[in-house]
């Protein structure tokens, strides 16, 4: 049996952020996507993370749950240190949801076993209590009814209410969404981003990458704009959209508003 | 192509039955067709000579004939079985993210893959020994046992590359989705990504099988009391009469052809089945 070290686990203080990013540093070969990036978040905040088209937004939401290894730097989770070559993956994932542009539901099951399997398979919880969980996160993810729908038979907004449904089920602190409402239409992009909305004000912690520039001036706490790999500016929604700075975000904004 | 999403739908068994009834009916009619045929050609042959019918042959040999041709089976149903119970694994190694294992794998696949069959067959047949002898106990080896073993080999090599090519036609989202749940990438295969592939590997699996079924007859060239080597036995047992090798090698046929048709029907139903959404 493998030995895995205990991880480090410095505990929180009360108002210590939830997530933490140091002078993160991350290149695919010579491209150098993420040039010291740093941000906190706190508990029961919620940011947006906007920027053009390769400006390393996915990258840097992929780092935080260590789907992508960092170079350098420091990324916090609820004091687990991400890039530690000792790091216990599954306490730092079951800690962590994230939601995909492409839903990726997993096809052959239903959408209640979709949010099933994870607490079942990986936490080892009880089935009874799990169901149960589901038919709840159903509900609330204004679901009731479509339980047992394989995605096929679902919209693209049903299907990734359910993926946020399946994250949640994970019980995480931190719900990670990375351009969840890009492939969706205007109508069905409502449902979602409601959804989330939702999520929000219950109190959930969350880092949104989004085009939808409405919602992160209506429902985020800080809007952060990334460039080049790197953070040009970052302030409360009614500065920033009102009052921006940086020349780069007033011609950014220029182009998406 | 086929599309991820294919694999939604639960399998088709109702509506395939129907079809399945439907092809089972041609089979009948062509079998039927090739039956007559052959036995109007021995019967014209059994009035030349005046010796015993062609008809009485084949009915006094037959339960000798058919009692190969089930041996066919058996060899061929055992040599599939093990060569998809260790293929599969095989083929999931060569996706394993332990770059020597899966070198390993897909070496082993290539081997085997890239090998002539009845090559593979002569060489077991010729270097297992006729018994192995474990713990004092003597457990016997008979040629038949390293027929199945040789089939085996060839059918390994081709299910793993079946399910390597399911394996990598499953989009990166399901393994980046499982593995941002916390599963580890056995529970993410064996819950995720295989039970998607099963559909799609189904259709090349079965083609795999007729394929088996039909080279089982290659074990008559090593001796096995198979179908081939007894229709041989009972050429030479009816007096090697030349007219009787056709009538004799076509009953042979019929059977195979009964057994692998409607296979291949159904394969093909199964291929239609998963690509009309393309
Ligand atoms: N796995 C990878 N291997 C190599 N290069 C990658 C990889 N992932 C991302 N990149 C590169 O990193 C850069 C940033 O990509 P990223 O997906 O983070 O951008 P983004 O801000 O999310 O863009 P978009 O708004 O289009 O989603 C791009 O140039 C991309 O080509
Ligand atoms: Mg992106």
């Amino acid at each position: 049996m493998n030995v895995i070290p205990p991880p480090t686990i410095i505990p929180p203080t009360p108002d210590a952020p939830i997530v933490s990013l140091r002078a993160v540093f991350k290149s695919f070969g010579a491209n150098n996507v993420l040039q010291g990036i740093s941000l906190d978040v706190a508990k029961g905040e919620t940011i947006c993370i906007i920027g053009p088209s390769g400006s390393g937004k996915s990258t840097l939401i992929r780092c935080i749950n260590a789907l992508v290894p960092i170079d350098s730097g420091s990324i916090q989770v609820q004091g687990i240190e991400v890039n530690d070559p000792h790091l216990d993956k599954l306490s730092l994932r079951r800690r962590v949801g994230i939601v995909f542009q492409q839903y990726n539901l997993f096809p052959h099951k239903t959408a209640l076993e979709n949010i099933m399997m994870a607490p079942i398979t990986v936490l080892k919880q009880e089935k009874a209590e799990v169901e149960a969980r589901a038919r709840a996160l159903m509900k609330k993810v204004r679901l009731a009814g479509k339980e047992d729908f394989y995605p096929g038979e679902l919209s693209g907004g049903q299907q990734q209410r359910v993926a946020i449904a399946r994250s949640l089920a994970m019980r995480p602190d931190v719900m990670l969404f990375d351009e969840v409402t890009a492939a969706l239409d205007p109508e069905t992009k409502k449902e979602v981003l409601v959804t989330i909305q939702d999520l929000a004000k219950d109190g959930m912690t969350c880092i949104v990458v989004t085009h939808e520039m409405g919602f992160a001036r209506e429902v985020s706490n800080h809007v952060y704009l990334t460039e080049h790999g790197l953070i040009v500016e970052h302030a409360p929604p009614a500065e920033f959209f009102s009052n921006p700075k940086d020349a780069r975000t007033r011609e950014f904004l220029s182009q998406v508003l | 192509m086929l599309r991820f999403r294919d694999a939604f739908t639960p399998l088709p068994f109702l509506g395939a039955s129907a079809t399945a009834v439907r092809s089972w009916r041609q089979t009948q009619r062509t079998a039927l067709v090739v039956l007559t045929a052959v036995f109007v050609t021995s019967a014209a042959m059994a009035a030349n000579g005046g010796q015993p019918s062609i008809f009485s042959i084949l009915i006094k040999w037959s339960p000798l004939l058919l009692w190969g041709f089930l041996f066919n089976l058996l060899i061929s149903i055992l040599s599939m079985g093990a060569g998809t119970l260790v293929g599969v694994p095989l083929g999931m190694l060569q996706t394993s993210p332990v770059r020597p294992v899966a070198a390993v794998a897909r070496f082993i696949t290539q081997f085997f893959r890239n090998a002539p069959w009845l090559v593979m067959l002569f060489i077991c047949v010729m270097l297992l020994p006729f018994e192995i002898r474990v713990f004092g106990l003597r457990i016997p080896f008979p040629d038949w046992v390293k027929a199945v073993i040789g089939f085996a080999l060839p059918a390994m090599a081709n299910v793993a590359e079946i399910v390597r090519g399911a394996m990598i036609s499953v989009p990166s989202g399901q393994w980046e989705s499982a593995e941002s749940l916390g599963f580890t990438r056995t529970q993410c295969v064996m819950k995720i990504i295989l039970p998607q592939c099963i559909k799609r590997m189904l259709p090349p699996w079965m083609n795999l099988y007729s394929l088996i079924t039909m080279a089982t007859v290659n074990a008559s060239v090593v001796g096995v009391n198979e179908m081939l080597t007894l229709t041989a036995q009972v050429h030479a047992a009816e007096g090697s009469r030349p007219e009787l090798l056709a009538p004799l090698y076509a009953y042979s046929l019929v059977c195979f052809f009964i057994y692998a048709y409607p296979i291949g029907k159904w394969t093909e139903y199964l291929e239609r089945k998963y690509q009309v959404k393309d």
